[in-house]
């Protein structure tokens, strides 16, 4: 008795201590980031890290060119893999045979294992001389061919995570609106997608960090030329990402530099980025659920 | 130069020496098999030229292990102010400041010329232009020059390509190249250039699309793609860079291939740049389209 009650004393601590930890962790990062990184806030101006050009080896350090290579490519992305992975995940739950279903959720699922410096490679030999030709752009390594395959890596997460929100909608409310005579088609568009909306916007927030986070394909399809995008017409020209960035200098730089620092703050803003991205899901859910809530009430 | 040869040379007897007391230890039951490994990296211009190198010696001397790697000169320059390796290459010279902070960290940087190599500019076979004057070139990475008209070739727009700011091609190209060597220029690469993390990336480019222009170490053109002539003046002569151009010192943009080792080299490290300085080392350094150093 006296036993069981201690290894169980022990057994709770561990469980808890195990779920403090990811707090703890993020904690570390954080601070480890502002460690390194804030000390270039003090080191350059803020009209230099407000500024335009980026050539770090001549003490160039505007940060705007590398936020809009990275706003441009992940707005794209999302552009592109949302109409698609929902579409997917509509036909997976709602439209599919079962037999497909079965063959087409685990292909899906094989899709996000794919080694992301693959796409990369094929998106350099295949996908951006296609872009060229067919778009007629001087080059075909732009912040298009990086949202393309962003979008490839990031529909895995947002077929799979809104599938299964679709899934959840319970059948009596697909065979409620089939019995008031509404059609298939309604009856998704009306009725399923919106009852599962907090899970769709799950998989699209995620889908949106996978795409924002990932490094290597960006860095080999989109050229990564430091240019501030100005309008529609940026996506069809180069662009530098933060996180194509970092991968790239991150290696030459000596410890303590005013470069190495600017590199941390670069980090510091993807965290921020990545925080406010999943500050605005987690509310867009409960705001979503307590109006679910009160139409149930 | 001379003088770290002459203490190489003495490094390298002494581990003839030293390898004379060997057999004692041998004896107490470790056998013949790798005993040194020696870590090397830095330039990628350098890294197949190193792997060649690494290879051929070690099939000579079974008790070496050489394991090469790339990422950049100064990556490898950086490893090497950390403590972390025994030989950085390097397509350029270290820099003051790199050699402080290695200090700073107690390392000195010792410096072998090991290589020359020629930095050739290439566009796409189907690109009618065949020659280009240093300035031409330096307008169309500076972004002055923005279409391939204006040197004399089609209605096309240019597509500036470059290796990556980490690469020493990229900073001799913007020092030699963009700059023409003046110290005082400030100009720029174009911030429309292309930095690309690696030589595929650029072959990769300039291999289907005509619109191109890149430019890297000679020893990674391959016949695909069309090397440009190049003239320091508008009269000429232009010149393709090969072997003899480089060492006849006809071809304007043609740089040394440095290798920088922790502190004067011992032992087995000592022995494997004195290969490498050596007539097989140099021989390797022809087949893989570089060019030896001529001494």
């Amino acid at each position: 008795m006296r036993e069981a009650s201690w290894s169980e004393f022990v057994i709770t601590r561990l469980i808890r201590g195990a779920g403090y930890s990811a707090i703890l962790f993020i904690a570390l990062i954080l601070l480890f980031l502002l460690r390194e990184g804030s000390p270039a806030l003090f080191e350059i101006p803020l009209t230099g890290l407000a500024g335009t050009r980026w050539y770090p080896i001549e003490g160039h350090f505007g940060l705007l060119p590398l936020i809009g290579g990275s706003l441009v490519v992940t707005l794209g992305a999302v552009l592109i893999a949302v109409p698609f992975g929902l579409g997917t995940a509509v036909f997976i739950a709602e439209v599919a045979p079962r037999w497909a279903r079965e063959v087409l959720k685990p292909l899906v699922e094989v899709l996000a294992g794919l080694p992301s410096v693959l796409l990369g490679f094929l998106g350099m030999l295949v996908l951006a001389p296609t872009l060229r030709e067919a778009l007629d752009l001087p080059t075909g390594l732009t912040a298009l061919a990086g949202a393309v395959l962003l979008a490839g890596i990031s529909l895995p997460t947002i077929v799979s995570i809104a599938e299964d929100a679709l899934d959840a909608v319970p059948r009596s409310y697909r065979e409620a609106s089939l019995a008031l005579g509404a059609t298939d088609w309604q009856t998704i568009w009306r009725v399923t997608l919106p009852a599962a909306g907090s899970g769709v916007l799950t998989a699209v927030m995620l889908g949106m960090g996978r795409a924002i986070g990932e490094t290597m394909t960006v860095m080999m399809v989109t050229g990564n030329a430091p240019v501030v995008p100005t309008g529609v017409g940026a996506l069809f020209a180069p662009a530098r990402t933060m996180t194509a960035t970092i991968a790239a200098e991150m290696g030459e730089v000596a410890n303590g530099s005013i470069h190495y620092h600017v590199l941390f703050l670069i980090g510091i803003l993807l965290f921020l980025i990545s925080l406010a991205v999943n500050l605005i899901a987690s509310s867009l859910v409960f705001r979503q659920r307590k109006r679910a809530e009160r139409i149930l009430s | 130069m001379p003088d770290s040869v002459r203490s190489l040379t003495l490094a390298f007897f002494l581990t003839l020496a030293l390898a004379g007391c060997t057999p004692a230890a041998g004896a107490e039951g470790t056998p013949a098999v790798p005993s040194t490994a020696i870590e090397n990296k830095g330039s990628d211009t350098m890294v197949n030229l190193a792997l060649a190198w690494a290879e051929a010696y070690q099939a000579q001397h079974p008790g070496v292990r050489i394991s090469v790697t790339g990422g950049g000169s100064g990556t490898g320059i950086a490893a090497l102010i950390n403590g972390t390796l025994d030989l950085a290459n390097a397509s350029r010279q270290i820099k003051d400041e790199e050699r402080q902070e290695a200090e700073a960290n107690g390392v000195t940087p010792v410096e072998f010329v090991v290589a020359r190599d020629a930095i050739a500019v290439v566009v796409n076979p189907a690109n009618p232009v065949d020659q280009l004057t240093i300035a031409q070139i330096s307008d169309i990475y500076s972004g002055r020059i923005n279409n391939w008209s204006e040197v004399g070739g089609e209605d096309r727009p240019i597509v500036r390509l470059s290796r990556e700011t980490n690469s020493g091609t990229h900073v001799y190209f913007l020092e030699e190249v963009l700059r023409r060597g003046d110290g005082d220029d400030t100009t720029l690469f174009s911030p429309t250039t292309l930095l690309l993390p690696s030589s595929e990336g650029i072959s990769a480019e300039v291999r289907q699309n005509p619109n191109a222009i890149g430019y890297d170490g000679l020893g990674y053109v391959t016949p695909d793609m069309k090397v440009v002539a190049v003239s320091t003046t508008a009269e000429g002569p232009f010149t393709i860079p090969s072997a003899d151009t480089v060492n006849a010192g006809t071809y304007p943009i043609a740089r040394d291939l440095y290798i920088y080792s922790n502190g004067e080299p011992e032992g087995d490290v000592a022995a494997y740049l004195e290969w490498i300085l050596g007539a097989e080392g140099q021989a390797i350094v022809t087949e893989l389209g570089f060019v030896p150093t001529a001494e």
